[in-house]
């Protein structure tokens, strides 16, 4: 275990795979509440064009990341319930935006480890400035959240009512969708883009298989999602095999394990 | 009897949706203490009504007044129990915190209670002898075990006028009786005035104090014996229509014999 820390990396990629599982494990929460699982995906799609657009003119890919996934869940947030059974007007323009991406990095040279970097994560390549504004743009987003709990859950729960008592429901769409799009664009560096589900759908989902209480769901995604960030990086550091596929991994064996467990307590406890 | 506002006080109330009027010329009382059914095929305005009253639905024309001044947004006198949608995302969150989530929901800050909040909450779920349903799962729960819960949501706050949208929608004629009686029950004991949309008219058969039937964009108001009638109902519907009566049980079909739109009467449940 001496050996673990003993590296820069290592120690870098602890610090920055936690900040990023906290804040993906409490928006999760809500996200899965919502029935907006779906929503992470898209942006983090929409991210990859904005992050290799951004390599392209020489800005940092976390910088194109976090402007498009923002200004894309701003949009989400707003279009509200239109979005809804258009599955394939947005599978088009994920396919786009995936499409673009991948335009973008032909005409960019370092073309094969940048690719596989945005797409899969590269958690151990994580400096000191990432991972400033990591903690920077977390502690932002989850002070944002706790403001907008109470409203958020109600809104999501009993949204006529929430309208009625004088919430705005596309107040709170927007505002979630823009926390989102920060922890979507923080997942995709420990992740990559394409298993931003990993850390941001895995771990409440399972959370919700164990508790019904919502309060006590966040705070057990939360955890599940720094388990399986750090399970992922003991398990690479000790095999070589890639930190991604360790996490993802982690979080369909935690989801099977909730739903096997879920039903034996059930008999045990009728 | 205390000497209270009446509940609602509709003045030549006209209400649009996209520009078309839904009800129009809608001159109405309804009593501080009255249960009143609310009655009319699909589309008649059901729904539009309880918005307008909840101030979510502007009225294009006259006036609309609850419990004793003008609708507006908000009013915490005002309880609303919505149509249920089947939403599986959140069917995994307990009841008590699905009720709770109502209790003060509009406020900005973290979901937490307090003691008055508990207290509140504990008082509703007394009230329909929901308790005991509270520490489960919704999807784990009966369909009018869910409507017990909705309406302890409804009863937060003390309302003095409930506004319930279709609470009897896919439940057995076992649980409507159940549903029907429980309202009545409340509405009594606390002295509230109630609206209560429903398909069918039987299953509020000697719970109601007057029925309100909506039809072709007007609506009729008074005992069931009055409104129920072929002349009346034509008039609603713009087609003719019969009224036949069979103990306690009410049917309403269109002259010509079809039973289509209006056949949903004849289900009836004694």
């Amino acid at each position: 275990m001496i050996s673990l820390f003993a590296f820069d990396f290592m120690r870098h990629a602890f610090l920055a795979s936690t900040i990023v599982a906290v804040l993906a494990g409490a928006v999760g929460a809500f996200l899965v509440l919502r029935g907006q699982t779906f929503a992470g995906h898209a942006l983090s799609h929409v991210g990859f064009a904005g992050a290799t657009g951004a390599v392209l003119v020489g800005v940092s890919p976390l910088t194109g990341l976090l402007a498009v996934t923002v200004l894309g869940g701003i949009g989400m947030g707003a279009m509200g319930e239109r979005m809804q059974g258009r599955d394939v007007a947005i599978g088009l323009v994920l396919a786009l935006s995936l499409g673009l991406g991948l335009l973008f990095l032909h005409f960019y040279t370092a073309y094969a480890a940048q690719a596989t970097a945005l797409l899969f994560g590269n958690v151990l390549g994580v400096d000191t400035h990432t991972l400033w504004l990591l903690l920077a743009l977390s502690l932002l987003s989850l002070l944002a959240l706790a403001l907008m709990a109470r409203p958020l859950l109600f809104a999501s729960l009993q949204p006529e009512l929430a309208e009625a008592r004088g919430v705005s429901l596309r107040l709170m769409a927007v505002l979630f969708m823009i926390v989102v799009a920060v922890a979507t664009a923080e997942c995709a560096q420990i992740v990559g883009v394409l298993l931003v589900f990993a850390l941001m759908v895995g771990p409440p989902a399972t959370a919700q298989r164990l508790t019904a209480r919502f309060g006590r769901g966040v705070l057990l995604s939360v955890l599940i999602a720094v388990a399986q960030a750090w399970g992922g990086l003991v398990l690479a550091f000790y095999t070589d095999w890639p930190v991604s596929f360790w996490i993802t991994a982690l979080g369909a064996l935690a989801y099977v394990a909730a739903h096997l467990g879920q039903g034996r307590w059930r008999s045990s406890h009728p | 009897m205390r000497a209270a506002a009446p509940a609602i006080d509709l003045v030549g109330a006209r209400l649009e949706l996209g520009g078309r009027a839904i009800l129009s010329g809608i001159t109405l009382s309804i009593g501080a203490e009255e249960f009143i059914g609310v009655l009319g095929p699909n589309g008649a305005g059901k729904t539009t009504l309880m918005r307008a009253i909840l101030g979510l639905v502007p009225a294009a024309a006259g006036e609309i007044r609850v419990l004793g001044s003008p609708a507006r947004r908000g009013n915490p006198a005002v309880g609303y129990m919505p149509q249920t949608r089947s939403n599986p995302a959140i069917g995994r969150i307990s009841g008590r915190d699905f009720v709770a989530s109502a209790a003060g929901g509009h406020r900005w800050g973290l979901p937490l209670l307090g003691a008055e909040g508990r207290r509140e909450v504990a008082r509703v779920l007394d009230l329909v002898d929901g308790t005991g349903l509270a520490g489960r799962p919704l999807s784990e729960i009966s369909g009018g075990e869910r409507q017990r819960l909705l309406l302890a949501q409804a009863l937060l706050g003390q309302p003095r006028l409930l506004l319930l949208d279709e609470p009897l929608i896919s439940l057995d004629p076992h649980h409507q009786h159940g549903v029907v009686a429980l309202v009545r029950q409340l509405q009594t004991e606390l002295g509230i005035a109630v609206l209560f949309s429903a398909h069918e008219l039987n299953p509020l058969m000697g719970a109601m104090d007057r029925v309100l039937y909506l039809g072709s964009g007007q609506a009729a108001i008074g005992p069931v014996d009055d409104v129920i009638t072929g002349p009346m109902l034509s008039r609603l519907y713009g087609s003719p229509i019969e009224v036949a009566r069979f103990g306690h049980r009410i049917f309403v079909m269109a002259a010509d014999g079809s039973e289509a739109e209006i056949g949903c009467h004849h289900h009836a449940h004694g």
